[in-house]
């Protein structure tokens, strides 16, 4: 049953031109950034060969490249969640599937990880242009893969939130500007204080960010991870809850 | 036989408001229940709940047996619902959409096309059914909808207004789906329209305000109907002159001069005692307990009430 609603989002998903544009606009970008870092990268390679121990090519290209894709998709994963569950509740659809022998957790399963069939389409789309520079040069596939499974990561923690928040709201637009407010927050919310401050440390557990760069640098930490994971099952049960007590007051 | 919904004690409350006020029901195989009320009487709040959408504040329901709240999978599987507004996507086309109604219910692979096939056959889908539900016109729209509800054979089955937005001959086309399906199903039929209501059901209840006012089968409302007669006779006649005639069950005045009686009699005889009694009898007609006229004098009576 939770495949067969994932199934069914992931396909109305790509019967819209919305998830086309997206992809369409997402590539665009990211071949423009990536594109840039490359010249950049040959712009300084004769500088690079005098230096011990230098940054690499995956450093110096394929970081800054899922860097960029994490900071787009903090823009772009509001607008794919939106709909999730605001939209099943505008059109009354979500009757169909209260009525059928279905339970809520499945539901809500099954709508996230339709999202998560596309985000994963999105990242093999992006994972070809660093796949790319492996005909010309070698890469570090650890570093690569430990930078993937970071971009997953927050982008389903990205969804989980954007999930809960089109869970709150039968319109669309304002599940997607939440998400957005929700997620930047979340992004910068050590921004301000100096590393030294008083319970800094607890911001910067906090923050999105901080979890993202480690695994970007190629640090596997099951800290970092179990971060992710809490983020992601948080939001998901917060979202059975919600439907549930809407069954109960709505 | 054990009936195939059964409320009990059904309350719903939004905040301090009483949507549906302690209602008890039963629904038995071959059943077509009127669900009738004016706007805001709780009906669609009570289908609601029926149908798993809205969780009740108090009391029981039973589907198939089956505890609508303890067991909702196993209930929701011998349910068909179909809400007001008809839970369509409608960026799939007919033949995807209701293949997907039959994942839900997981019926598989062959039954389903069988299935499909017939629902499509049955509410007239045949010409659109390759066609994006979007495109489609509202009453098409809402044949889906009830293809859907009808789509398993559920033992239950719940349509709320279904013939909204029809044409007139699909209107009387969906009715006889519906009569035909009463015959091994359980319906509930939740309508405004209440000619349908006498056309299709055999049992009917107002809801007003919450509370059931008014349960009976069709056959009875109709055989009251053939025993009530209304008389006008000579202004001189009044109430007591021909009340104490022991061929009446029952006399009321309803105007000045014009009587409603009640009698087991057949008209021709109680036309030949009238005239030989000299009343001055200038009309007699067999009286109308419509449903209508039930419909009005409980929820109108209810208004001046509160």
């Amino acid at each position: 049953m939770i495949m067969l609603i994932a199934k069914r989002e992931f396909r109305s998903m790509f019967l819209s031109p919305m998830a086309w544009v997206i992809l369409a606009i997402i590539q665009v970008i990211l071949a423009w950034s990536f594109f840039s870092s490359i010249d950049v990268f040959f712009n300084i390679q004769a500088e690079l060969t005098t230096l011990k121990n230098a940054p690499g090519v995956t450093d110096l290209v394929i970081s800054p490249l899922f860097e960029v894709a994490s900071i787009v998709l903090l823009m772009v994963t509001p607008l794919l969640s939106m709909r999730l569950l605001s939209e099943e509740k505008r059109n009354r659809t979500i009757s169909l599937l209260l009525s059928a022998p279905v339970s809520i957790t499945e539901i809500v399963l099954g709508k996230y990880l339709g999202l998560l069939f596309f985000i994963t389409t999105l990242l093999a789309l992006i994972s070809l242009m660093p796949l790319s520079l492996s005909m010309g040069t070698e890469l570090d596939f650890y570093k690569l893969s430990a930078g993937l499974t970071g971009l997953f990561l927050i982008l389903a923690a990205f969804s989980a939130a954007g999930l809960y928040m089109s869970s709150l709201t039968d319109n669309p637009v304002i599940a997607a500007i939440s998400t957005f407010g929700l997620l930047l927050l979340l992004w910068m919310i050590n921004i301000s204080n100096a590393s030294t401050a008083e319970g800094s440390h607890i911001l910067n557990y906090l923050s999105l960010n901080m979890h993202f760069s480690m695994l970007l640098r190629g640090v596997l930490d099951t800290r970092d991870i179990i971060y992710f994971l809490l983020f992601i099952s948080g939001f998901i049960v917060l979202t059975i809850r919600q439907l549930e007590t809407q069954r109960l007051q709505s | 036989m054990s009936s195939l919904i059964s409320v009990n004690h059904l309350s719903r409350h939004y905040g301090d408001f009483c949507a549906v006020n302690d209602i008890s029901f039963e629904l038995a195989v071959g059943d077509i229940l009127g669900f009738l009320g004016p706007n805001g009487a709780g009906k669609s709040s009570t289908m609601q709940m029926l149908s798993g959408n809205l969780a009740p504040t108090l009391g029981e329901i039973s589907i198939n047996g089956i505890d609508l709240l303890e067991q909702p999978k196993q209930a929701k599987a011998s349910l068909g619902y179909l809400p007001e507004t008809p839970p369509l996507y409608k960026e799939m086309t007919v033949t995807e959409y209701l293949d997907f109604c039959g994942r839900l219910h997981r019926i598989n692979r062959q039954q389903r096309h069988n299935i499909c096939d017939s629902a499509i056959e049955h509410c007239g889908l045949g010409h659109v059914q390759h066609r994006l539900i979007q495109n489609l016109s509202k009453g098409y729209q809402q044949r889906v909808g009830i293809a859907q509800a009808i789509l398993h054979s559920p033992p239950v089955i719940i349509l709320d207004e279904p013939t909204v937005g029809l044409d007139p001959i699909q209107i009387l086309e969906i009715r006889a789906l519906i009569k035909t399906l009463g015959e091994n199903h359980g319906i509930i039929l939740c309508t405004h329209i209440l000619p349908e209501v006498q056309a299709v059901c055999n049992r009917v209840q107002i809801i007003d305000k919450g509370s059931l006012v008014y349960s009976a089968d069709m056959d009875d409302m109709l055989n009251r109907q053939a025993t009530c007669y209304e008389i006008v006779l000579s202004p001189t006649i009044k109430q007591v002159d021909i009340s104490g005639d022991d061929i009446f069950k029952s006399v009321t005045t309803m105007s000045d001069n014009r009587f409603l009686i009640e009698s087991d009699l057949p008209a021709e005889e109680i036309i030949e005692h009238t005239v030989r009694q000299k009343w001055g009898l200038t009309h007699f007609s067999s009286h109308h307990t419509s449903l209508e006229q039930i419909f009005i004098d409980l929820t109108l009576t209810d208004d001046k009430a509160s």
